[in-house]
């Protein structure tokens, strides 16, 4: 399959089940309230290193959040519940309960119940109130600059975590520009989200290494300065090499964001030095999920 | 499909007790067997069919038409549907009722919404005392639902009360939210003396300063993010507490009641 001169490839993205949840951080107004959201996110763009993959899925207007202010909409994803509630709690403490102004809520419906303000309320030291509203309990939290509200719980759902592909380029700049394509149509997209910095991964990682003591390594295969040193999966020309990983709710999500990042790699296309989009798999055996490029693309 | 209504006869001269005439009890049977229903009238026991006319029939809602001060009972324990009465109720309206709603067009007398856990009481008239409180001797009172008072109410509003919302549009008598355990209650008229006496935790939100006890520590003013919640939580009612231009999150915060555990609160409209 060739679109506008650039290769799909006869692959597919391997991908795995986990379990995610969403919620929403309001505070006075936008800037605080994405201060709380970029901090919570932070240093999670790997399972592998960071106990959990976040991102930002939204702003959201005052309307749309519980308490009439702007908010921020976060979406956060782990291997399992247990992992997934212990982050939860960790960065809701430390980085959200510590933001000034700031209030959070459940983003999601329909899951299991795990935490969100439940224990966070100690922070309280016995001046904690609850407050049952609409049938939800919340905490009033008195801290130093008002009082911090959270939602005692939010549902945990299970989701697809490590839809991805790759991007081929002449340059690191054609790669990089192709990327940033790609991301801006992806992160409009509801229900996924873009774990690594700005969405991209510079250094995709196969599984496996000479030492024993990692589990992954450099992709030498599609490391360029490799070509002539490795058995490598790069033409000549391609001197870049980058990723685009998502995790989204639903097997659907993923499908949507990949074909519309892809899309738009495409539509720059050969004479902007994107040369082949493939995708990252351990061959079918890991992961059940199978997102097929050219599926997605037809 | 009407709704089943049932028409007071006459004037009643003796407290008869509507326990049985919920729509859980009515929805299965017909109307031949809802008239030979027995009501209790002190120590007598009278047929549904001789008290009232029935006309409509049985579903979700109920309808009692040309109600009276005597009707005690109405909506006891019901978990679904809704009653809607025209004129007065007697005591113990909606006592310990779990869902479902229930509508007053008149006046109320003591114990409505006693020990209720869930649904809605809207009451157009008066409600008397000890409106969400706990029978006498119990320490739980309203423990979930929402009533509604567009008039006033009298003494010792939400005694004992644990969870729910009491929202009163007119003015309270005094010990209001006397001996509350949590939960919210919003005033916006007056409030008597011994506001909060012997409040153990929860919310009384007021529009207007009230005679604040000594025994409540003023916290001074504050811009609550709750606050927010909390009216959104009432938008759909048709009352003016919950009229966008009422709306507030600033208020003055009173803590107490510190003769006792003292985790509630009385916060007040800053004007």
């Amino acid at each position: 399959m060739i679109i506008n001169g650039v290769t799909i490839d006869e692959t597919f993205a391997e991908a795995f089940p986990m379990k995610a949840t969403r919620v929403i951080i309001t505070a006075q107004n936008s800037k605080w309230a994405m201060i709380a959201a970029q901090a919570m996110t932070g240093f999670a763009t790997s399972v592998i290193g960071c106990g959990c993959e976040a991102g930002i899925e939204r702003e959201m207007d005052p309307f749309e959040t519980p308490d009439g202010r702007p908010g921020v909409a976060v979406m956060i994803f782990a291997m399992g519940g247990k992992g997934l509630a212990k982050q939860l709690e960790n960065r809701v403490g430390q980085c959200v309960l510590t933001s000034p102004s700031s209030a959070i809520y459940a983003g999601i419906d329909g899951g299991k119940a795990i935490p969100l303000g439940k224990n966070l309320r100690y922070f309280g030291d016995g001046f904690q109130t609850s407050k049952m509203i609409g049938g939800k309990r919340y905490w009033r939290i008195p801290v130093m600059d008002g009082e911090f509200v959270a939602e005692e719980t939010t549902d945990m759902v299970k989701a697809v975590g490590g839809g991805n592909f790759l991007i081929l380029a002449d340059s690191q700049p054609q790669a990089l520009a192709a990327c940033d394509a790609a991301t801006e149509v992806m992160l409009k997209l509801r229900n996924v989200i873009l774990p690594f910095p700005g969405g991209v991964v510079g250094s995709g990682s196969k599984v496996g290494s000479k030492y024993k003591a990692l589990g992954a390594s450099t992709n030498d295969a599609f490391c360029p300065t490799l070509k002539g040193k490795t058995r490598t999966a790069l033409a000549p020309e391609i001197e870049s090499v980058m990723e685009i990983v998502i995790d989204g709710l639903t097997e659907e999500d993923i499908n949507a964001a990949m074909r519309v990042g892809i899309e738009a790699v495409c539509k720059l296309g050969t004479g902007n030095g994107v040369r082949r989009i493939t995708a990252g798999n351990y061959g079918g055996k890991l992961g059940p999920y199978h997102f097929h490029l050219r599926e997605i693309m037809a | 499909m009407s709704a089943l209504t049932l028409t007071l006869k006459s004037k009643l001269t003796q407290r008869v007790d509507m326990s049985p005439l919920t729509v859980d009890n009515l929805a299965q049977k017909s109307i031949g067997e809802i008239k030979s229903i027995s009501l209790r009238s002190g120590k007598r026991s009278f047929r549904v069919d001789a008290l009232f006319e029935l006309s409509g029939e049985t579903g979700d809602n109920l309808v009692i038409k040309d109600s009276c001060s005597h009707l005690d009972y109405i909506g006891r324990d019901q978990t679904m549907g809704t009653i809607s009465v025209e004129g007065d109720t007697g005591a113990y309206l909606g006592m310990g009722m779990r869902g479902g709603s229930i509508s007053v067009s008149g006046n109320v007398e003591i114990f409505a919404g006693c020990e209720m856990s869930g649904g809605q009481i809207i009451i157009n008239g008066n409600a008397g005392q000890l409106l969400g409180a706990a029978l006498p001797g119990n320490k739980q009172g309203m423990s979930g639902g929402i009533v509604l008072v567009k008039g006033n109410t009298g003494e010792r509003l939400g005694d004992h009360m644990r969870r729910g919302i009491i929202l009163v549009e007119g003015n309270t008598a005094d010990y209001c939210g006397s001996r509350m355990t949590a939960g919210t209650i919003a005033v916006m008229g007056d409030t008597g003396r011994y506001l909060g006496y012997g409040m153990r935790r929860g919310t009384i939100l007021l529009w207007n300063k009230p005679e604040i006890p000594p025994t409540f520590n003023d916290c001074g003013s504050h811009t609550l993010t709750f606050l927010a919640l909390f009216f959104s939580s009432i938008r759909h009612l048709d009352s003016s507490l919950s009229d966008p231009a009422t709306v507030f999150n600033r208020i003055r915060r009173y803590g107490g009641d510190m003769a006792g555990v003292g985790r509630g609160e009385i916060l007040v409209k800053v004007q």
